[in-house]
């Protein structure tokens, strides 16, 4: 299936404005991508909850495959095939017509299921605001503390092998 | 014979219960779970997905315990598992120099922008056994420190900057990339089909070809410029989306070994390289790799190639412990009849050699 993002308002804006809207949503849509795969399903399903949802329907049912990873050469030269990860996908529409995919590591189809849903939400002009502050915002926040969590723990292991000079300490 | 085969089934049958159950051992002990494996033996899961070649912890843990612990039987599962999932494309290539570094040392620079950070490492410790692990151990609360925000560019950019090191080969953008899993291995091979097989090349191999290049076999004076261990994001282009999507991070570790130097009456003479990835927290592993990518590099390099670990062939050849333990093992499967033919033609030689080396006299009464 081939499935492609429609923009139908031709009429209503010049093209720059389109390309500067259609830039800034995907950019929008990456970050959300980006919070919600780091999420459990469990976590942005009861999210989700607090929001009353519009119609939709599956366009993909959730399917498991295989992503191959690339590493490159020396860390910054020609991509080599490094091994394979398991991924999830699923493709969801709104009853509005706004298409959202999900995928993510993992075999998790659920998950995937409801990341497409949130891709849906964060491009409609109706639930785009509340998907953003009642999902991907304390969300994001979560994954923030972890991370800061780790590198906190991280940063207490930091060393300078080299600043002793013999006779001190 | 029909009758052996029968037999043969429900003994097999029968094998294959009482494993289930040796698997399991004392019931009255309690069952490990996925989680267990994956949260307490997490290295073992580190291995097991590196030379699987598939990034997934719970179906790395699922193997383990498959596999009563067997790593090398764990890895022949999860490879025999990725065969059953089609391939939804590959990832952009990942960017090793944004990772959220756990860890981070080098051995050849003090004072390295973002600083030496040991994270979670057996380095340092006293290698004394501790009783206290059996008995319900609660570890201490991590310390913690004002993290900082500067970034931890790789020790080898730095390096590259004064071109005092060669910098990594670059390839045209489409270039294709070779994939071993999905065409047969030609020789020579490129650097992207080496460092593929030795990606998911067995640990145990990769260390004593490793060594044997610290000993004198194919000697190129490793220094470990970096080792990194941390996540990373990944990216992938999905056509159907039309923008690169994020999949979520993966846990990667990184060595850059610096060697000795190479020059020429054109280029200033500046250190070469070796690199090695894997999958997880994998530093002998890496730091294995890197010495036998080092070393597989002697073509490229104008060395003389003289030792094991410089033969591309011999190495990717024999460094996939799927392949190998398929070959070593079949050995105790059924050969009763190539065994009978031998044995056959056995017997047909020493009556020959009984014949020849007969006493004369023998010989003579007998005709």
């Amino acid at each position: 299936m081939k499935l492609s993002i429609i923009i139908d308002n031709f009429n209503s804006a010049s093209s720059v404005d389109l390309v500067t809207q259609h830039n800034k949503q995907q950019a929008q849509r990456k970050a959300a991508m980006a919070v919600l795969a780091h999420a459990e399903a469990g976590e942005i399903a009861a999210r989700l909850r607090t929001i009353a949802l519009p119609g939709h329907q599956d366009l993909r049912e959730p399917e498991n495959g295989l992503v191959m990873l690339r590493g490159r050469v020396g860390g910054d030269g020609a991509p080599f095939n490094l091994g394979e990860a398991t991924v999830s996908r699923a493709a969801v529409r709104l009853v509005s017509g706004e298409v959202g995919f999900g995928y993510t590591l993992g075999r998790d189809g659920e998950k995937a299921r409801l990341i497409a849903l949130c891709d849906a939400l964060v491009q409609s002009s109706d639930f785009g605001e509340a998907v953003e502050r009642d999902v991907i915002g304390p969300l994001r926040d979560q994954l923030m503390m972890r991370r800061n969590q780790a590198a906190a723990e991280t940063a207490a292991t930091k060393v300078d092998f080299y600043t002793m000079v013999r006779g001190e300490g | 014979m029909y009758v052996a085969v029968k037999g043969g089934e429900r003994a097999i049958e029968n094998a294959h219960r009482l494993l289930a159950n040796a698997r399991r051992g004392d019931q009255s002990v309690p069952e490990v779970t996925l989680d267990q494996i994956s949260e307490q033996l997490g290295l073992a899961v580190d291995r097991v997905m590196s030379e699987g070649s598939l990034n997934d912890r719970e179906l790395a843990a699922l193997a383990i315990k498959q596999a009563r612990g067997d790593l090398i039987e764990a890895i022949f599962l999860v490879r025999a598992f990725r065969a059953t999932l089609p391939r939804f494309g590959t990832s952009e290539p990942v960017d090793t120099g944004a990772m959220r570094v756990q860890r981070r040392v080098s051995a050849t620079f003090k004072d390295i922008p973002g600083g030496q950070i040991l994270g979670p490492t057996f380095d340092y410790t006293h290698r004394l056994l501790d009783p206290t692990l059996g008995q319900g151990f609660v570890p201490e609360v991590p310390a913690t420190a004002e993290a900082s925000t500067a970034p931890t560019p790789r020790v080898t950019d730095i390096l590259g900057r004064d071109g005092l090191i060669e910098s990594s080969p670059q390839s045209e953008d489409g270039a294709s990339v070779g994939d071993l899993t999905r065409e047969p291995l030609n020789f020579p091979a490129d650097r992207d089909l080496r460092l593929q097989n030795l990606a998911r090349g067995d640990e145990g191999f990769l260390l004593a070809m490793g060594y044997s290049t610290q000993r004198g076999y194919g000697r190129n004076h490793p220094f470990v410029g970096e080792i990194r261990f941390g996540e990373v994001e990944v990216e992938f282009s999905a056509e159907d989306v039309g923008f690169a999507v994020p999949l979520g991070s993966i846990e990667l570790t990184e060595c850059q070994m610096v060697n000795q130097f190479k020059g020429s009456a054109t280029e200033a003479p500046c250190f070469t390289r070796g690199y090695g990835l894997a999958f997880g927290q994998s530093e002998r592993k890496t730091m294995s790799m890197a010495l036998v990518d080092r070393a597989l590099r002697a073509r490229e390099l104008g060395e003389e190639a003289v030792a094991p670990a410089q033969d591309e062939e011999f190495v990717m050849s024999h460094s996939d412990n799927v392949q190998a333990t398929g070959f070593v093992e079949h050995l105790k499967l059924p050969h009763y009849v190539d065994f009978q033919s031998e044995l056959g033609l056995l017997r047909k030689l020493r009556k020959e050699f009984a014949e020849a080396n007969a006493p004369e006299a023998m010989k003579e009464a007998a005709e």
